[in-house]
C-alpha cells in the first residue's frame, strides 16, 4: 500500500494546522492521530451513526467519510471547538442540566449537529430538531433528554419544556 | 437513614458527575488511549459455522517476521474463557462451533498492515454439520454441545397443573416468538494490554465487570491476583453487551502484548463487533392457559425455549430470570414451568438489558391480549381481575411484602393516555382510513438484583475512604457506562456524610485500587451497592464521632477536619462494608422456591400505535410508561433510563433484525441493521410513583432493565387493536407485517386497497 503523504492545509477550531499525510486518509483519524483531538468519534466508519460529525466550511459532515485531500483549505470545527479554553456555552449547560449526555460517545456528534442545527435556525421547533439530528444515533437517551436539551440552549429552559410537552 | 427522610442531594437534579468531561470531548475512551510503542492487534476469525481445522497456512508474500501471531498454543494457563461454565474458548485449538469464532491473532505497530496481513491467513477446515434454531436442537440428531444440546433447563411447578383443564370454561394457548437483539451501544469493544514478567498484566478497557475480566485472566495467564490489573476505560454504552465479551477481548489483547513485548491496542470496527459479539437470546415460549368464566387465571402451562449460540456463557442466568418473569405480575395458584436453553452453532448470545425478560413478558403480555380477545374482555379488565396484589404469593412461593401498587399503576396510564376515549376514536375511524390506530398495553414486573442466592454468592464488598487531599471517594467496581452509577453513589455518599455534593469523588474502576462490589448488571447497582455505600458512610461517621470528635452537626469543612484527625492518629480513613440480605430471605436453588429477588420494580405501559395499511409499516406515535421503581434518586437521570429503554423497546419490536445466513449475521453494518432515529422515537411521557424500598440505596430499586421489558408487547397489542390481527413475532418490521397482515386475509380483499 503506497504511504505517500501530501501537506494538508487547513484550519481547525480557528487555528491554522499543517499536517503531512496519506491524501485519502480520512479527516476523523487526520483528527483523532495527527492533531490528538480525540472528542471525535468514531461509531460505525459508513457515516450511518454521526459520531464523528464535524462542521467543514459550515456544513456538517461525517468526519469519516472525508478524505484528508478534501479537506484541504477548509475550515474545520470539532467539538472541541464549542467549547472555547474548556468554557462551557449555553448548549453544553443545557445538555448537563435536562440529561442530554449519558454514556457520551455520541455526544460531541451530537453537539455539533445541535450546533450547526442552531447556527442556521437559532429558534428551531421540536420538529425541526429532531429532523437536524435525524443523522445522528444515541442508543442511551432515546432522544427525549436531547430535543429538551437543544431547546433549552434556543429558547430557554420554561419553553423547552413546553414545546415538548405540547408536541405529546 | 430512614429510606423516606428528607434529603438534600438524593432526589434532586445534580450534574451528572462526569458530565462536563464528555461535553468538553476530553472523556477518554479507550480508542482514545494510547501507550508507549503500542502495537495493534486483529483477530482472524472462523468463516464457517462448524467443523474441524484442518491446516493454517501464511501468505509467503507477507513478512510475518514484522507480526506477532497468537494461536491457542500459546495461553499459559487454561484456554478457557472464565464465566459460569468455562466452556468457551479463548482462541479455538482444533474445532469451531460458530462463524467467526476467534482463532488466531496479529499484532503490528502499523494498524493499517493489519487487515490485509489476517487476509493472508488461509485457514482450512474439514466441516461439520451445524445447527441453527431451536427446533434443530431440540431434535438431537446432530449433538453440538454436551450429550444432548442442552445448555440449561428449570423445571417449576406450583399446585397442580393438570387437576384444572377438565373444567376450565377458557383454555387458551398460544406461541410467541422474539428474534436476537443486538445492542449497538455506539462505542465498539475495545482493549489495551500490558504485559511484563514481573508486573503481570494490566488492561484497560470498555467494559461493565472489571472483575469479570480479572477472574478471566487469572485463569488464562495462570497468574496470582498481585499480578492481574483491570482498569475501566470511559464506557460508551454497553446494555449488557460488555458484560462477558470484555474478557475474552482482554485475554487476546494481553496475549499478543505478552509475544511481542509490547502494549497491544485491539479496537473492533462496527462489522467485527456485529459479527462476532453477543446479542440477545432468541426464544419461542408457548402458552395454555386455564381461566374460569370472569376471566380468572386458573392454570399457566408454559414451555420456554431459547437459542443461546455456541457456548453457554450466560445462557443459564438469562433463562432462570426469562422462567421467572414468564408467568407475569399475575396471581395464579397452579403454574408449571418448564424452559429450556439450546445450543446452536452461531455466536453465543449473552446478557442484554432484560436479560431474559423482554422475551418473556412478550410472551404473557401478548397472550393476555390473546385471552382478553378471545374472551371478549377488556384488556386492561382482564390484566386488573388477575394482578397480584400485597401479601399474594409469586411462582416460587415469594410473598408480595413490599407494597404492590399494579391497579394503580394501570389506573394513571389509562387516564394520562386517555385510553378508552382514543380507543374509542380510532374504531369509529379506522374503518374508512388507510392508517388505522390502536392502542395496547403492558402490565410487568422486573425482579432487582441477582436471582435467588445470586447476591448472597456475590458478597459484595464496597466502601468510602477519605484522601489526604480532602476528597471522599467512592470504592466500588461498579462502571459507569450512560445509566449514573457515578451520579448516583456519590450523590447517597455526599447525602449520608452531610457533605457537599461536589466533595465526593468516584475512585478510578480500577481492579488494583477498590474491591470487588459485584458486576454492574441486573439493574443491582442503586440498590445493592447503593445500600452498601450508605451503610458504609454511616460506619464512617460513627468512627469519626468516637475517636476524631465530629460532633452530631458539622460543616464539610469540619468534616475533613475530623478526617484529618482520625489519619493522624489511626491511620487511613476508610470504611467498607459487605452485603447483607435482608432478615428473613430464604432461597431455594434446587425447587426454585422463595425469594427470587429481594424488590420487584413494576410498570404499566401504554402504546399508542399507527399502522399504514399500504406500507405495512407500523409506527409508535405516543407512549406513556409509569413505574414504581422505589424511590427515585435523581429525576433527571432516571427519566432518560426511562426514555432511552424505551426507544430500545420499539427497537426490538419493529425496527431490529438480526439476519443470519449459515449462523453468521449477514447484516452486520448500521447501514442494514436498523435502530430508531431521532425521527423515529415518539413523545414518550413518563411517570413515577415511589414507595421506597427499605433495603435499598435510600429506598431505590431497580430500574435501568424495566423501561425495555414492555414496549414491545404493548405494541404488538396496539397492532392487534388497530387491525384486528395479533402477531406473535417480533421484530415486525414492515414486510413481516405484510405477510401477518395478508395471511390474516387470506382469500379476503384487504378492507382498504
Amino acid at each position: 500500500m503506497s504511504q505517500a503523504r501530501a501537506a494538508l492545509h487547513f484550519t481547525v477550531n480557528g487555528e491554522e494546522r499543517v499536517v503531512h499525510v496519506p491524501p485519502m486518509k480520512r479527516l476523523l483519524d487526520v483528527l483523532r492521530e495527527d492533531l490528538r483531538l480525540t472528542g471525535t468519534k468514531e461509531g460505525c466508519g459508513e457515516g450511518e451513526c454521526g459520531s464523528c460529525s464535524v462542521r467543514m466550511n459550515g456544513e456538517l459532515v461525517n468526519s469519516c467519510l472525508v478524505p484528508a485531500l478534501q479537506a484541504d483549505g477548509a475550515c474545520v470545527e470539532t467539538v472541541e471547538g464549542l467549547a472555547p479554553e474548556g468554557k462551557l456555552q449555553a448548549l453544553h449547560l443545557a445538555f448537563l442540566k435536562f440529561g442530554g449526555a449519558q454514556c457520551g460517545i455520541c455526544t460531541p456528534g451530537m453537539l455539533v449537529a445541535a450546533a450547526h442545527l442552531l447556527a442556521h435556525n437559532p429558534r428551531p421547533s421540536l420538529a425541526e430538531v429532531r429532523e437536524g439530528l435525524a443523522g445522528n444515533l444515541c442508543r442511551c437517551t432515546g432522544f427525549v433528554r436531547i430535543f429538551e436539551s437543544v431547546l433549552a440552549a434556543a429558547h430557554g429552559n420554561d419553553a423547552a419544556r413546553e414545546k415538548i410537552a405540547d408536541a405529546g | 437513614m430512614n429510606a423516606t427522610a428528607k434529603t438534600r442531594i438524593v432526589g434532586a437534579p445534580v450534574p451528572r458527575k462526569e458530565g462536563v468531561d464528555k461535553l468538553l470531548g476530553r472523556a477518554l475512551y479507550v480508542d482514545d488511549l494510547e501507550r508507549p510503542e503500542m502495537w495493534h492487534g486483529i483477530t482472524v476469525r472462523s468463516s464457517i459455522p462448524r467443523g474441524k481445522i484442518r491446516s493454517i497456512e501464511f501468505d509467503a508474500c507477507i513478512d510475518w517476521s514484522e507480526f506477532a501471531v497468537v494461536t491457542a498454543a500459546d495461553v499459559p494457563g487454561k484456554n478457557r474463557i472464565q464465566l459460569i461454565v468455562a466452556d468457551q474458548p479463548c482462541l479455538a485449538e482444533n474445532a469451531v462451533n460458530h462463524c467467526d469464532e476467534a482463532i488466531l491473532l496479529l499484532a503490528h505497530p502499523n494498524k493499517h498492515k493489519l487487515r490485509e496481513a489476517a487476509a493472508g491467513v488461509k485457514i482450512e477446515y474439514d466441516p461439520l454439520p451445524a445447527l441453527f434454531s431451536i427446533e434443530a436442537s431440540e431434535r438431537g440428531d446432530v449433538i453440538v454441545w454436551g450429550e444432548d444440546n442442552l445448555l440449561k433447563s428449570f423445571t417449576l411447578e406450583k399446585g397442580d397443573v393438570d387437576s384444572v383443564w377438565a373444567n376450565a370454561e377458557h383454555i387458551i394457548e398460544g406461541e410467541y416468538r422474539t428474534g436476537a437483539q443486538e445492542h449497538l451501544y455506539i462505542e465498539n469493544n475495545g482493549m489495551i494490554a500490558e504485559w511484563n514478567a514481573e508486573r503481570g498484566v494490566t488492561v484497560w478497557g470498555s467494559l461493565q465487570c472489571p472483575y469479570y475480566v480479572f477472574k478471566s485472566l487469572l485463569a488464562v495467564f495462570a497468574l496470582t491476583e498481585d499480578k492481574v490489573r483491570v482498569i475501566q476505560t470511559e464506557t460508551g454504552g454497553a446494555f449488557g453487551g460488555k458484560e462477558d465479551y470484555p474478557s475474552t477481548l482482554a485475554c487476546h489483547a494481553a496475549l499478543l502484548a505478552m509475544k511481542c513485548g509490547h502494549a497491544v491496542k485491539m479496537f473492533y470496527d462496527r462489522m467485527e463487533d456485529l459479527a462476532a459479539t453477543t446479542k440477545r437470546h432468541p426464544s419461542r415460549i408457548r402458552h395454555r392457559t386455564a381461566l374460569d368464566r370472569h376471566g380468572k387465571l386458573l392454570a399457566m402451562d408454559i414451555e420456554l425455549a431459547t437459542d443461546g449460540g455456541a457456548y453457554s456463557t450466560l445462557s443459564s442466568t438469562v433463562l432462570s430470570r426469562a422462567t421467572l418473569h414468564a408467568p407475569g405480575p399475575y396471581a395464579c395458584a397452579n403454574i408449571r414451568l418448564r424452559s429450556r436453553a439450546w445450543a446452536t452453532n452461531t455466536v453465543p448470545y449473552g446478557a442484554f438489558r432484560g436479560f431474559g425478560a423482554p422475551q418473556a413478558i412478550f410472551a404473557i403480555e401478548r397472550h393476555m391480549d390473546e385471552i382478553a380477545a378471545a374472551m371478549g374482555l377488556d384488556p386492561a379488565e382482564l390484566r386488573r381481575r388477575n394482578f397480584l396484589h400485597t401479601g399474594d404469593k409469586n411462582t416460587t412461593e415469594q410473598e408480595m411484602r413490599e407494597p404492590v401498587i399494579l391497579d394503580e399503576l394501570l389506573e394513571r396510564a389509562l387516564v394520562e393516555s386517555d385510553y378508552y376515549a382514543r380507543r374509542a376514536g380510532f374504531a369509529r375511524e379506522n374503518p374508512t382510513s388507510a392508517v388505522k390506530r390502536g392502542m395496547g398495553i403492558s402490565a410487568y414486573y422486573h425482579g432487582s438484583g441477582f436471582t435467588g442466592s445470586g447476591e448472597r454468592t456475590l458478597n459484595s464488598l464496597a466502601g468510602v475512604e477519605v484522601t489526604r487531599e480532602g476528597v471522599v471517594r467512592v470504592l466500588v467496581s461498579n462502571t459507569e457506562f450512560g445509566q449514573g452509577t457515578n451520579t448516583a453513589l456519590t450523590q447517597i455518599a455526599a447525602e449520608t456524610l452531610g457533605i457537599h455534593y461536589d466533595d465526593v469523588t468516584m475512585a478510578p474502576p480500577d481492579t488494583g485500587i477498590v474491591p470487588n462490589s459485584g458486576p454492574t448488571v441486573a439493574s443491582r447497582t442503586v440498590m445493592v451497592v447503593g445500600k452498601l455505600i450508605e451503610r458504609a458512610c454511616l460506619q464512617l461517621l460513627a468512627a469519626l464521632g468516637e475517636h476524631a470528635e465530629l460532633g452530631e452537626k458539622f460543616t464539610s469543612a469540619e468534616f475533613f477536619a475530623a478526617c484529618d484527625r482520625y489519619r493522624a492518629a489511626r491511620g487511613k480513613v476508610e470504611s467498607l462494608c459487605r452485603y447483607e440480605a435482608p432478615p428473613g430471605v430464604y432461597w431455594d436453588d434446587e425447587k426454585y422456591r422463595g425469594e427470587a429477588y429481594a424488590a420487584y420494580a413494576w410498570a404499566v405501559q401504554i402504546a399508542q400505535v399507527a399502522v399504514d395499511m399500504v406500507t405495512y409499516s407500523a409506527e409508535v406515535e405516543e407512549f406513556w410508561s409509569v413505574q414504581e421503581v422505589g424511590r427515585v434518586l435523581h429525576p433527571v437521570l432516571a427519566s432518560g433510563q426511562i426514555e432511552g429503554g424505551i426507544a430500545q423497546g420499539i427497537g426490538y419490536a419493529l425496527y431490529e433484525k438480526v439476519v443470519l445466513q449459515n449462523g453468521r449475521m449477514a447484516n452486520n453494518q448500521m447501514t442494514n441493521y436498523i435502530m430508531p432515529t431521532a425521527e423515529d422515537v415518539p413523545p414518550i411521557h413518563v411517570y413515577f410513583e415511589e414507595i421506597p424500598f427499605t433495603h435499598g440505596g435510600y429506598g431505590a430499586k431497580g430500574i435501568g432493565e424495566l423501561p425495555h421489558d414492555g414496549p414491545a408487547p404493548a405494541i404488538l397489542n396496539a397492532i392487534r387493536d388497530a387491525t384486528g390481527v395479533g402477531v406473535c413475532s417480533i421484530p415486525l418490521l414492515p414486510e413481516d407485517l405484510f405477510k401477518a397482515l395478508i395471511a390474516a386475509t387470506e382469500f379476503e380483499e384487504p378492507a382498504v386497497l
